[in-house]
């Protein structure tokens, strides 16, 4: 089976600054695969790539064996790390636009899901608190039928039992052919559910392991060998 | 509920000790069949990768075997089951001895303390 993500000697630079540094990376169909790395490591410019929003300085990437470019779009859904949906709109109209907007999108599963979270579908997104609009945000990215997850900072302002339920919805809910890219600095909540991890530093992989793998090879859970990594 | 899982061993091998237990405990019976591969990965809270690789690795030990099309099942072998009752039991001596032994207690002030507990 080919990869779905395909990247090869990937740069970027912004004026001075070197944001990513020969990045060469391959994501196989039906893995959950972690983004990590300290602040300003480079995981934002590589997801913004990925999904278009960025032009590389040079180097491949492919998604499904396509460049970027419309098809590439199409197949990624993506979760940014910033609200970019109007405020005054009430969910079921954002679930009315996005289904009229992507093919892929069930909106039986989104009404699902708000249902188990306990979200009203008929309240305005600005009458939410932080930690429901980030649940509302989430699931809709995860309510298409996409081949590529990218998430970036999917959990950070929802409560725990709420983030057992989105991972559990995650792992029961997405496609075997599907991959999920997922950046986090909430490295112990979502290590179970991981196949491998991807630690940025400086613009370049330093480690790109199974989980299992680091905690066999460390006898350390990737949250811990995280800390010790980035030691400041 | 996820499983209690702890950090610093590989996540596959937990999984293993945990269907271990839930053998022996008779949660599940002999023939049983267990769920499908993303039910328990959802139940775990873990990648269903991982638990796929556990439960191939778990059939080695003969404890589970898959049929083709129908899933997986508890062995109907009492003896195997037997044996890993026995094992598990002897792990778990081992290691309240070790750390007995650690705190300074010789064997048989040990088990003249595991005798006055059973008495209360």
């Amino acid at each position: 089976m080919s990869n779905l993500l395909e990247i090869q000697g990937l740069f970027k630079s912004y004026d001075n600054i070197q944001a990513l540094n020969n990045v060469n990376l391959s994501i196989s169909p039906g893995h959950i695969t972690g983004l990590l790395g300290p602040n300003g490591s480079g995981k934002t410019t590589l997801i913004k790539i990925i999904c278009g929003l960025l032009r590389p300085s040079s180097g491949t990437v492919l998604v499904d064996g396509n460049p970027i470019g419309p098809k590439s779009k199409a197949i990624i859904s993506y979760l940014p790390d910033k609200t970019y949906l109007n405020n005054s709109m009430t969910i079921k109209s954002v679930i009315e636009m996005f289904k009229d907007f992507y093919e892929d999108f069930d909106d039986n599963r989104a009404y699902d899901m708000l249902n188990s979270l306990n979200i009203d579908p008929k309240r305005k997104l600005k009458t939410l608190s932080k930690g429901n609009k980030e649940k509302v945000q989430l699931i809709l990215v995860m309510s298409r039928r996409a081949k590529l997850y990218i998430l970036d900072e999917p959990i950070a302002g929802v409560d725990p039992a709420a983030r057992d339920y989105i991972l559990r919805t995650i792992i029961s809910n997405y496609d075997p052919s599907a991959s999920i890219l997922i950046s986090t600095h909430l490295i112990a909540d979502i290590e179970p559910v991981l196949d491998e991890v991807i630690f940025l530093q400086n613009g370049y992989i330093r480690l790109f392991q199974p989980v299992d793998d680091i905690r066999e090879n460390n006898g350390k859970s990737v949250d811990e060998l995280f800390r010790e990594v980035y030691r400041c | 509920m996820p499983w209690n899982l702890n950090s610093d061993s590989p996540i596959f091998i937990q999984i293993i000790d945990h269907l271990q237990n839930d053998i022996v405990s008779g949660f599940y019976k002999p023939g049983d069949k267990l769920p499908s591969v993303r039910e328990l990965a959802a139940e775990a809270g873990v990648n269903p990768n991982t638990m796929q690789k556990a439960l191939s690795e778990f059939e080695l030990t003969g404890l589970v075997h898959s049929e083709r099309t129908s899933g997986r099942f508890i062995t109907e072998d009492q003896k195997l089951i037997e044996e890993l009752k026995t094992s598990l039991v002897q792990t778990q001596i081992k290691e309240f001895f070790e750390n007995m032994k650690k705190l300074g207690f010789t064997e048989n002030e040990i088990l003249q303390l595991v005798i006055e507990h059973t008495k209360k």
